[in-house]
């Protein structure tokens, strides 16, 4: 009876190897234009050929878009509405490789895809090249050069908590969460090991621990000090857990946490001005996508003001926010109500991501297990 | 195997066994069709590409990272804790085994406790992770009302998710198992053995020492075996319960396949899976073996 338990799992393990193992065949292709080749809306005479191409396939793939994260659940019933275009969103909480894995070339496959910046750039083979009609707008350094991938919305990494379950109600410091006040209450948002977004949460406790972007090794030693403290809690951080209490002080993307404020009402965020770590993912398309169409009026939408606006609304930050803000399209009140930042951000490049990573995998399990 | 050595015999039979064989493969064709599926074919899977070199053919190259601090590390803590869960498993099981077994066969008791046992000892996973969340965790009510009480269960952090939070929570399913396959073995004990020692002037502790510890150790040991493999093998319960920094060898190859920071490496991740199979493999072959040494004397 009881082997089922290590086949079960050997089997798991298999299924995840062969979804990245495969590759296969390329179904649809659109009625009015080649949208699979399409490189911007003008190779399907403009956006309302792109529309009605998209319209055409009637339906999108999307994955790992939990309607939480970044006002997705807005931005996708926004779309359906207004191209009465159905959206299929598959495994809402998945992971950035969990989204590249499973394009399997089936008429399942994920359209387009919104990964960290690890995933979108050891994947390029497998992304299509497009230039949304706002593409001046990114920033040169957000994109690449062709349009294989484009930032999206980002912001800044956090300590989210309940000021309920901290002393004095407010954290002023990282050095704080070492005190006995602590005790069981500091997890991450992400195993560090495997998620982007836990890796950046042991990288601002790095740099705002003496350490640098090309330095986590003092990110580390915190959370071992943590760990010895008692204060450590090693569950990945969510809503479930945050609105249950188990995770009350939790390093997480501001624009992530500004959510817990309907659960607990007493949250807060707090950013620390010697350590404003940025984050921003990035938009693909999948090279070989079941909606050539669809997933390029899809970013079309996503990157219109009103696509912009919808992820503001969500507190992340969107990449052509700069300039909406000349423009004066941004949503002025959705963007007043983001977390005060003072400070200089700093971005980590996608060496010192590879780095710190590479370092973390070595030494994370030996400082908190 | 029934008609060996008797040639007229064979070929009398043949034309009905035959078809016989045909209709009784038919039937457990499903069994081995599920079997090849999600048994051997996964297995072999691992086998071959555990040893396929980055660049095609036989290597060794993919156990390279094996070695790391971390691997060991987490070979060690599932080692470990699969073990002590197994011998404190093993030994609470064997005592209640055998309160139910002096008792009524018939009884109350032994009904209420084989049925409670048969539901336990498979209830893993996810629904048992939260169980242990929802009472015993920072925020349980058990942990909760004892705060309230004064006692204070997580002075020092919360214990629930390391090593002696895991082996408790195994525990709970190893009890009930080691109950199960258990029983049998001190079922085959016949209360005559007792009675013989005693007329012989044996005392209790002769009748442990020299009858019936000698009988049931070799079942007693396999039962403690299977237990192992049982703890070694469980994936659910601490991928629910440890979604942060668990050191497990089933969740480093969950992180070895699914990492998005550029650190997934499925070829790591299957010669991973290769070695617990072959822990496994080890363990179960040993359970075998003494599980035919004590179907000899108990049956």
């Amino acid at each position: 009876m009881k082997w089922s338990s290590p086949v079960r799992q050997l089997g798991l393990a298999v299924v995840a190897f062969l979804v990245v193992a495969a590759c296969g065949s390329s179904p649809g292709a659109s009625a009015s234009c080649n949208a699979k080749t399409a490189t911007s809306a003008t190779d399907c005479g403009g956006i309302d050929g792109l529309v009605t191409a998209a319209k055409a396939e009637g339906t999108l793939n999307v994955i790992a878009l939990p309607p939480d994260w970044a006002n997705y659940g807005a931005v996708i019933s926004g779309f359906t509405a207004k191209y009465g275009i159905s959206v299929n969103s598959a495994n809402p909480n998945g992971s950035s490789q969990d989204e590249v894995n499973a394009f399997d070339g089936t008429s399942n496959a994920p359209d387009v895809v919104d990964v960290g910046q690890a995933v979108a750039l050891a994947n390029t083979a497998k992304f299509a090249p497009y230039k949304v009609a706002t593409w001046n707008d990114i920033p040169a350094g957000a994109k690449e050069a062709t349009g294989l991938w484009f930032n999206d919305y980002g912001g800044y990494m956090g300590i989210g908590y309940d000021s309920t379950k901290v002393p004095g109600g407010v954290i002023n410091s990282v050095a704080d969460l070492l005190g006995s006040g602590f005790k069981s209450k500091v997890a991450l948002a992400g195993d560090p090991t495997k998620s982007n977004q836990g890796l950046n949460g042991v990288i601002m406790a790095g740099v705002a621990n003496g350490g640098s972007l090309d330095d986590v090794s003092k990110g580390v030693d915190f959370f071992k000090q943590l760990k010895k403290a008692g204060n450590y809690v090693p569950v990945v951080g969510t809503a479930a857990t945050v609105k249950a209490g188990q995770t009350p002080v939790l390093f997480e993307w501001d624009y992530l946490s500004t959510s817990h404020g309907k659960d607990v009402s007493t949250w807060k965020i707090f950013v620390p001005s010697n350590a404003i770590i940025g984050g921003y993912y990035s938009q693909a398309i999948n090279k070989a996508a079941p909606h050539p169409a669809a997933a390029r009026l899809w970013e079309e939408y996503l990157y219109s003001d009103a696509g912009q606006n919808l992820w503001l609304k969500g507190g992340a930050r969107p990449v052509r926010m700069a300039a909406m803000t000349t423009a004066g399209t941004i949503d002025a009140a959705a963007a007043a109500a983001l977390p005060a930042v003072n400070g200089t951000p700093q971005v980590p490049s996608g060496d010192q991501t590879s780095k710190a990573s590479a370092y973390v995998v070595a030494n994370w399990s030996a400082a908190v297990s | 195997m029934t008609a060996a050595g008797s040639p007229a015999l064979d070929t009398a039979a043949r034309p009905t066994r035959g078809g016989r064989l045909s209709l009784s493969w038919l039937g457990v064709a499903p069994f081995f069709v599920y079997v090849g599926v999600f048994l051997l074919l996964p297995t072999a899977i691992i086998v071959i590409g555990s040893l396929t070199g980055p660049g095609g053919g036989v290597s060794l190259a993919n156990f390279a990272g094996i070695d790391k601090p971390f691997m060991l590390k987490a070979l060690s803590l599932s080692l470990s804790v699969s073990a002590v869960s197994a011998v404190a498993g093993a030994c609470f099981g064997a005592l209640l085994a055998y309160a139910v077994v002096t008792g009524n066969p018939n009884g109350m008791l032994r009904r209420s406790i084989m049925s409670a046992s048969g539901v336990l000892a498979q209830f893993g996973g996810v629904a048992l992770a939260f169980a242990f969340i929802a009472t015993i965790s920072t925020v349980g009510f058990v942990t909760v009302f004892l705060k309230d009480h004064g006692i204070d269960i997580y002075p020092n952090g919360v214990w629930l998710y390391d090593a002696p939070g895991i082996t408790l929570i195994y525990v709970y399913f190893q009890i009930p198992l080691m109950v199960l396959v258990f029983l049998p073995a001190l079922d085959g004990i016949r209360p005559q053995w007792r009675e013989a020692t005693e007329s012989l002037g044996g005392s209790t502790w002769h009748y442990w020492r020299y009858v019936a510890g000698p009988l049931l150790a070799p079942a007693f040991l396999g039962c403690t075996l299977l237990l192992f493999a049982n703890a070694f093998s469980a994936y659910a319960t601490i991928s629910a319960l440890l979604t942060n920094g668990g050191s497990y060898v089933p969740l480093q190859v969950q992180a070895l396949l699914t990492s998005e920071t550029e650190q997934s490496q499925p070829g790591l991740a299957q010669a991973l899976a290769l070695s617990m199979i072959l822990i496994v493999v080890i363990v179960m072959t040993l359970y075998a073996l003494l599980q035919r040494r004590t179907t000899r004397w108990l049956r």
